[in-house]
């Protein structure tokens, strides 16, 4: 695997009107492993997701996958390179889990086909990968926020993209639906994938990722390992809590206290 | 590429879904039901006449369109009976049908694209615009140039709307939405006032028939105008199913599906502006159909567009030619307009099916 296989985030900049959200930021996340993007409210870990995913252009700098600029690719081009999951994406509409990971085969098919039976066994497979095969025909409004998160990301999938960006996918889950969604992002790096994903939870990024981004006010302030950046000196000055850091009895990773 | 090595696992053997054959069952029948309410729509009615003698006259026109006058012998009728065949019933009912097909087609684009499931064919405005133009071109006696007139009041308040919604900023749906609304609440403001200061007697019901929405007195002009926009603006809106599909989740879903969100957008509101323009031109603004029919066949189609956008054109045609049956026979020799019928015949109809589907839902 070369230096350049992943995502690398060069100079970006993002403002609206004169605040400046996104100031300046490089960051890198390899393929095969899943990368934590973490930071306080408000630190621009949602508006960098965006602007990576392209829904919001730039002021500046360049989005790099695999050596290749993204933002210069065509958007079909591009939805067949990336796939997005946003915060709670909603509809009021009736439809069937198996149409709504369908949509992700959109950027696959010419606007005026139908759904092929290829594209019924990819859904099915995203499914599978997903681990929510069970729930394809049941209707999207009667599933539980954990099952409905793992179908959005199923969505993705179907997308069949080498790159895969979540914004906070484990929000409002419950413990076992947090860490079922983050077995699902663990199995997709290990087929190679790229995952980039924003995580509020700092245990959870601990437990989780391969890599952790700390951003703050717009720019990186720290990025590598799971051991180099979730230490006390790192969080302590960002979060403004005091933070320790204890050893998991069984896995062996770091678990993070915070407060007095 | 998420380079899966394990094997894909054997289809699930279980009812693999019947969603090849349904879309084309379903078309299928709606048509076939379409074709059949047209046959059948206008053969009845209150002038005396006999099934033969409708479908004879219709025979006889339709051969000597086509040139085909000689090889196939038709007896034409009496002009008076041929008459109301040709130039009352056909064009009212194929009038009827092509407004049906586009206020339910524009009442689905409209709410997938503002994901509104309130949202219908006249949100921005379109059916107060119109309504002022018809009712001051009414009142001043003018009811030749009640099409025009029609139609340039919807596109003049749309226009309006979307400049105030510009006004306000970045234009989003919902900024539409609310500026749509302050131009109709404008509009309708107008058009009572014109209404309570001059209207008299004969426009006074001229005016609220047409403010009911109806498609009486619809002639072979109403028919070009309405079918002409819906085959022009309604086709490449029923095939626009996959766009408006990636708008599901919301516009950043759709940008991640590879949409121009914005392009988009713009495109299909000013198609949909258009196509309602032309058809509150001819019929007034016909409630219902627009607003609960796309919500009834999504509750046998889901949410996706593929079927739901030419089905529910198909059932929007067949439901307002019935509907528009009803308004002239029920009450003969009175008529209703056609939008009171939409609403007392729809609503009940729609809380049916939605209490049958209750599950779905």
């Amino acid at each position: 695997m070369s230096a350049m296989d992943g995502l690398a985030v060069e100079r970006v900049t993002w403002s609206i009107g004169d605040r400046l959200i996104v100031d300046g930021i490089d960051c890198t996340a390899p393929a095969g492993a899943v990368t934590g993007l973490i930071g306080p409210n408000g630190s621009g870990k949602s508006t960098l997701l965006r602007v990576l995913a392209a829904v919001q252009s730039p002021d500046a700098g360049r989005v790099l996958h695999d050596g290749e600029d993204l933002l210069a690719l065509g958007r079909r081009r591009r939805a067949r390179r990336l796939a997005f999951v946003e915060q709670e994406a909603a509809t009021d509409l009736p439809l069937s889990v198996l149409d709504a990971v369908l949509l992700g085969r959109i950027p696959h098919r010419s606007l005026l086909a139908g759904d092929s039976a290829a594209d019924v066994a990819v859904a099915r497979e995203a499914l599978a990968r997903a681990g929510v095969s069970e729930l394809a025909d049941r209707s999207l409004g009667t599933l539980s926020g954990g099952e409905r998160q793992r179908v959005h990301v199923a969505r993705a999938l179907a997308q069949e993209t080498p790159l895969l960006l979540l914004d906070e996918p484990t929000n409002h889950l419950d413990i076992a639906a947090q860490l079922s969604v983050m077995t699902v992002l663990r199995k997709l790096a290990a087929d190679g994938v790229t995952v980039l994903t924003a995580l509020h939870d700092l245990n959870l990024a601990a437990g989780s990722c391969d890599h952790v981004v700390l951003l703050a006010q717009g720019q990186v302030v720290a990025a590598g390992s799971v051991a180099q950046v979730l230490v006390p000196q790192v969080l302590e000055p960002v979060y403004g809590v005091r933070c320790d850091v204890l050893t998991h009895p069984r896995t062996g990773r770091p678990v993070l206290v915070f407060g007095e | 590429m998420a380079t899966t090595t394990t094997a894909r696992p054997p289809a699930p053997a279980a009812p693999a879904r019947r969603r090849s054959a349904r879309p084309g069952v379903w078309l299928g029948g709606a048509a076939a039901a379409l074709v059949v309410t047209v046959l059948v729509a206008v053969t009845i009615g209150t002038a005396n006449l006999s099934v033969a003698e409708v479908w004879r006259s219709i025979a006889w026109h339709v051969t000597q369109a086509l040139g085909l006058g000689d090889a196939v012998s038709v007896d034409p009728l009496s002009r008076l009976r041929d008459g109301i065949v040709w130039e009352l019933r056909l064009p009212r009912v194929l009038t009827a049908a092509a407004v049906g097909a586009g206020l339910a087609l524009c009442g689905v684009v409209m709410q997938s694209l503002t994901r509104n499931p309130l949202a219908d064919p006249y949100l921005l405005g379109l059916s107060s615009g119109a309504s002022l133009g018809a009712v001051a071109v009414l009142v001043l006696g003018l009811s030749v140039l009640l099409p025009v007139a029609a139609f340039t009041g919807a596109v003049l308040a749309l226009a309006a709307a979307l400049a105030l919604a510009g006004a306000l900023g970045t234009i989003t749906p919902t900024r539409t939405i609310l500026a749509g609304l302050a131009i109709s609440q404008l509009c309708a403001a107008a058009t009572s006032f014109i209404i309570f200061w001059s209207a008299t007697g004969d426009s006074y019901r001229e005016i609220l028939s047409w403010l009911m929405g109806s498609v009486a007195g619809a002639t072979w002009s109403s028919v070009a105008i309405a079918a002409g926009a819906v085959v022009v603006l309604g086709v490449p809106l029923a095939l626009s199913g996959s766009v408006l599909d990636a708008f599901t989740f919301g516009d950043t879903a759709a940008s991640a599906l590879g949409v121009s969100v914005k392009g988009t957008r713009w495109v299909l509101l000013v198609a949909v502006a258009l196509l309602t323009g032309a058809l509150v031109s001819v019929s007034g603004s016909i409630g219902f159909v627009g607003l609960i029919l796309p919500h009834a066949v999504r509750l046998v189609t889901g949410a996706r567009h593929r079927l739901l956008l030419p089905l529910s054109a198909l059932c929007g045609a067949t439901f307002l030619v019935w509907a528009d049956t009803l308004a002239r026979t029920v009450f003969a020799p009175r008529e209703v307009p056609v939008g009171i019928i939409t609403a007392a015949l729809g609503a009940p109809v729609f809380a049916v099916i939605l209490w049958r589907g209750r599950e779905r839902v």
